[in-house]
């Protein structure tokens, strides 16, 4: 079976081709903004004039014929950008005359992560612009055990970066200048429970920005300091459900300082530490293309009519009947 | 400030062997026939600066919240020693509420959430597991993300992290939930109904944080 999947929740925008076996492509056409964040409209924009020529560009590379299920996703997300995605997904799921399968988008990150890493049953921490959450298996749900109370930890970095003068996304920027950090400035260290938030970091590392710091001495301790956040909550999940794998997916994931912290910390609790390769964290194709696959084989599809996006989609709302 | 050390009877003990070790999600708690041992071991993942900050000020920090919710005529455990890491405490010998939970134990769990926040104290990780039922009492036994607040917010949040770790364990958690608010509003305690709308709209936010992001 192979399953086309599209992505374009926010700023990403792109089509997966998977067979029950590989990813057999990824081509991306992602939004950049021009200065500041991400404006939904447009993103939209980018995203209606740009998705022909992307689908274009698959279908120069895999025969049109072969698909069997046209996935997409149908949220969360932003609504303009959604609504591209879901209206392109039902025009070719008529055309090819392919069953139509709307994904949720996180649960999309976690299933890719699971069958690229062969992670059973972890505890995953999900880190993206503007998700960032404890997401595990319960019953016939997955359920989120902690979240962010304020804004997602890529958003905390964007706004951190924006504020430094650095463009858009931020995340890589940040990790960068935090490699020559030497001085550690104690910030708002928030969790609660198995939730946490960010929003008090950024406020104080702009002051300190505004006091005369220097920027790799912030970014340094705000990745120290946040990264810890996630690896203590992370750890609190696997201790109360007795879990000792730990899945990290989205594309904060790709830090290669907030994945050395949980490796460090499964090692300690000796829990095993998985993350998928690196063109699977972020937002992509494929991983809408696998969970389409995935559902579909389990018996889902989605009529046009029930196509509709749904930009506050929890991932607890989805109803999981495979292993 | 002289460093705190735990008196000699007490570190004879501690090289026995524990009945259980439980790893949990920032301290290794020991668990011995009358007294249990919380240790904050050092964490490898974090820099020096950081993981010494956090182990010493919890440390005290929870030393101290324990006694004064005590004070305020919630059931914990007895503080019996305390260094720079480790607290030993007395063993509360019951059930977590995790594996009896029920409605009428949910509504004794709001009856003295109410009574902490009363007290300015927040638990800040109130849930199944860190709850025990032993002799008609439910014992508050791990203070390790408290602190002292009287804001709605922080009052707000405490309930919110409940009903959330409610939802992740029970699939009657609208059941449980209501309880709670029947209890946590059948004391005296002034500022329950506005705490009570807080934790609904905590529950709201950090949701829709894709469209948070776009209003930038």
């Amino acid at each position: 079976m192979i399953s086309l999947g599209i992505e374009g929740t926010a700023w990403s925008l792109s089509i997966g081709v998977v067979d029950e076996s590989d990813v057999i492509l990824i081509e991306n056409d992602p939004y950049i903004p021009k200065e500041g964040g991400i404006h939904p409209r447009e993103a939209s924009l980018h995203h209606s004039e740009n998705i022909g020529k992307l689908v274009r560009r698959v279908f120069s590379r895999v025969d049109p014929e072969s698909i069997d299920v046209v996935s997409f996703s149908q949220g969360p997300g932003m609504g303009p950008c959604l609504r591209i995605v879901a209206t392109t997904a039902r025009a070719l799921s008529l055309r090819l005359k392919k069953p139509l399968v709307g994904v949720n988008h996180c649960l999309a990150h976690l299933e890719v992560g699971r069958w690229k890493t062969g992670a059973k049953n972890p505890v995953t921490l999900y880190v993206s612009g503007g998700n960032s959450q404890i997401i595990a298996r319960r019953g016939k749900n997955y359920r989120v055990f902690g979240e962010t109370l304020d804004i997602g930890l890529g958003n905390a970095l964007d706004k951190l970066a924006r504020y430094m003068g650095l463009k858009h996304p931020g995340g890589p920027k940040i990790e960068e200048l935090a490699k020559s950090g030497k001085r550690y400035y104690e910030l708002p260290y928030t969790v609660k429970g198995m939730d946490f938030s960010f929003s008090g970091m950024v406020t104080a590392s702009q002051k300190l920005l505004d006091e005369g710091a220097k920027k790799e001495d912030i970014a340094y301790s705000f990745q120290e300091t946040a990264f810890a956040m996630l690896a203590e909550v992370s750890e609190r999940a696997m201790a109360y459900l007795e879990v000792d794998e730990l899945l990290l997916v989205g594309g904060v994931g790709a830090n290669a300082r907030l994945q050395t912290m949980l490796k460090k910390m499964c090692e300690e609790r000796k829990a095993s530490f998985y993350a998928p390769p690196k063109e699977l964290m972020g937002d992509n194709g494929a991983m809408i293309a696998y969970l389409g696959l995935l559902m579909h084989k389990n018996g889902y599809s989605t009529k046009i009519e029930e196509s509709t996006v749904k930009p506050d989609f929890r991932v607890e709302d989805v109803d999981v009947n495979w292993e | 400030m002289s460093m705190r050390i735990l008196c000699i009877e007490h570190l004879k003990r501690l090289r026995e062997e524990p009945i259980k070790i439980y790893l949990g999600g920032e301290a290794e708690v020991r668990i011995y026939s009358d007294f249990v041992a919380k240790k904050r071991r050092k964490k490898g993942y974090r820099i020096d600066e950081l993981d010494a900050f956090l182990r010493k000020t919890r440390t005290k920090m929870e030393a101290r919240i324990i006694s004064s919710a005590r004070r305020a005529g919630i059931p914990t455990p007895i503080v019996l020693d305390v260094d720079e890491e480790t607290i030993l405490m007395e063993r509360i010998n019951g059930e977590p509420l995790k594996n009896i939970m029920n409605r009428k134990l949910s509504r004794m769990v709001g009856e003295y959430t109410a009574r902490l926040h009363t007290a300015g104290i927040i638990h800040g990780d109130i849930t199944p597991m860190n709850l025990i039922y032993c002799d008609g009492k439910i014992y508050f036994v791990d203070f390790g993300l408290a602190f002292y607040d009287t804001r709605i917010e922080a009052r707000g949040v405490d309930v919110h992290i409940y009903f959330e770790s409610l939802k992740a364990y029970f699939d009657n958690w609208e059941d449980l939930r209501d309880a709670f608010v029947e209890g946590y509003l059948s004391g005296n305690f002034d500022k329950a109904e506005e705490v009570l709308d807080r934790a609904e709209e905590i529950e709201k936010r950090g949701r829709y944080v894709e469209r948070r992001l776009a209003e930038d």
